[in-house]
């Protein structure tokens, strides 16, 4: 009886992070193979700049319904949106909780833009966030400094620690304990948001860090969260701020 | 409309080997894919591609359902003259386009 009141003990402590410390951290880029590292490096060759280049078309693009397109108030993108992704996702004030950056132009769309937001994952939607993040392109991720952040930033924590599905798998597990691992045919990287919105090539497309961590829970057998549920983006901005210091690679290609 | 970016160097020696690489945003859906609801994805891919320089053709290439979405083609010639490299891919629902790039050759 006392055993197994140890086991279900045992079964009932969460999974324990082992936390990869700040040097060894390793963006998901170290683990391709060269083919796909020289994709991702040549902009005449990289198919994600074919969203940027879409984006580009989008931000000096007026909407239907409105008079101003993007670049009528925040001018040229290369000097206004230089740094911008690297600090998302942010706190909005008027949300009373942080928003990531597709959920900061649709924010921007609808308030002064008067237009109906984009879907998420919508070519529209992806072109411009690979655009105005490509203007941060290799500059440090710099995410959850403000202590408004602080619950959220513990709550994505909780989110990455806590076992789910039916296979019963922390983010954690794999992506802190066993990267670099074999999970069939892939390499586990380390799970470092470096390089969103990127071109997969599983996807033949680009998508979200979004589209990719309900990938990642429906992979274990878990209910994935709604696009732009506050799950996400707890855990979105918890990966960031695990990543802080990094690089960005936007748009980064992956495997 | 679907985005091309292609990569023509703006100037050359006369007699240098250039590479010219051209990527092109496209599904290449090959058909043989299906819904949830089992209906056929009906094949929509890019069927040809052709680039001529100064009207002469120095490239082309066939696809096949095989092709991955997003088709890059990369390839080299020799700057013989100045003129323009003339770009055209057509496929499946009467895909075309056509893109035109200046090279300056000394």
């Amino acid at each position: 009886m006392n055993r197994l009141a140890g086991l279900l003990l045992a079964l009932a402590i969460p999974a324990v992070a082992g936390q990869i410390p700040l040097s060894e951290r390793r963006s998901g880029y170290e683990l391709m193979r060269q083919d796909t590292r020289n994709l991702q490096d040549d902009d005449t060759a990289n198919p994600g700049m074919l969203w940027v280049a879409e984006g580009k078309d989008l931000w000096s693009a007026k909407p239907d319904s409105a008079s101003r397109a993007c670049a009528d108030c925040h001018g040229d993108a290369s000097v206004s949106m230089k740094g911008v992704a690297a600090r998302y996702p942010v706190f909005s004030a008027s949300a009373g909780r942080p928003i990531d950056l597709e959920q900061r132009i649709n924010a921007c769309r609808t308030r002064q833009q008067h237009a109906s937001p984009f879907a998420f994952e919508s070519r529209e939607l992806l072109a411009l966030t690979a655009y105005i993040a490509r203007q941060s392109r290799g500059m440090p991720i710099d995410v959850g400094s403000d202590p408004r952040l602080e619950p959220f930033l513990a709550a994505g924590r909780e989110e990455f620690e806590r076992r789910r599905g039916q296979l019963n798998l922390a983010c954690t597990q794999c992506h802190d304990d066993n990267w670099g691992k074999h999970l069939g045919g892939s390499v586990i990287p380390q799970g470092h948001p470096t390089g969103y919105p990127i071109y997969r090539l599983e996807w033949q497309g680009v998508g979200s860090l979004q589209r990719r961590l309900r990938g990642c829970i429906s992979g274990v057998r878990s209910e994935p969260y709604a696009y732009g549920a506050p799950e996400l983006v707890n855990l979105e901005l918890f990966l960031m701020w695990r990543a802080r210091g990094m690089p960005l690679e936007t748009p980064a290609v992956r495997p | 409309m679907a985005t091309a970016l292609i990569h023509v160097p703006a100037s050359a020696k006369r007699g240098e080997i250039i590479q010219i690489k051209a990527l092109i945003s496209h599904v290449m859906e090959p058909g043989y894919r299906r819904t949830s609801l089992g209906a056929v994805i009906p094949r929509d891919i890019l069927r040809r591609f052709v680039c001529t320089y100064n009207g002469e053709e120095i490239f082309r290439a066939e696809m096949y359902p095989a092709i991955a979405a997003n088709p890059y083609f990369a390839f080299n010639t020799i700057a013989s003259d100045s003129g323009t490299f003339e770009f055209t891919w057509s496929g499946d629902n009467g895909f075309s386009k056509r893109e035109t790039v200046a090279i300056k050759v000394e």
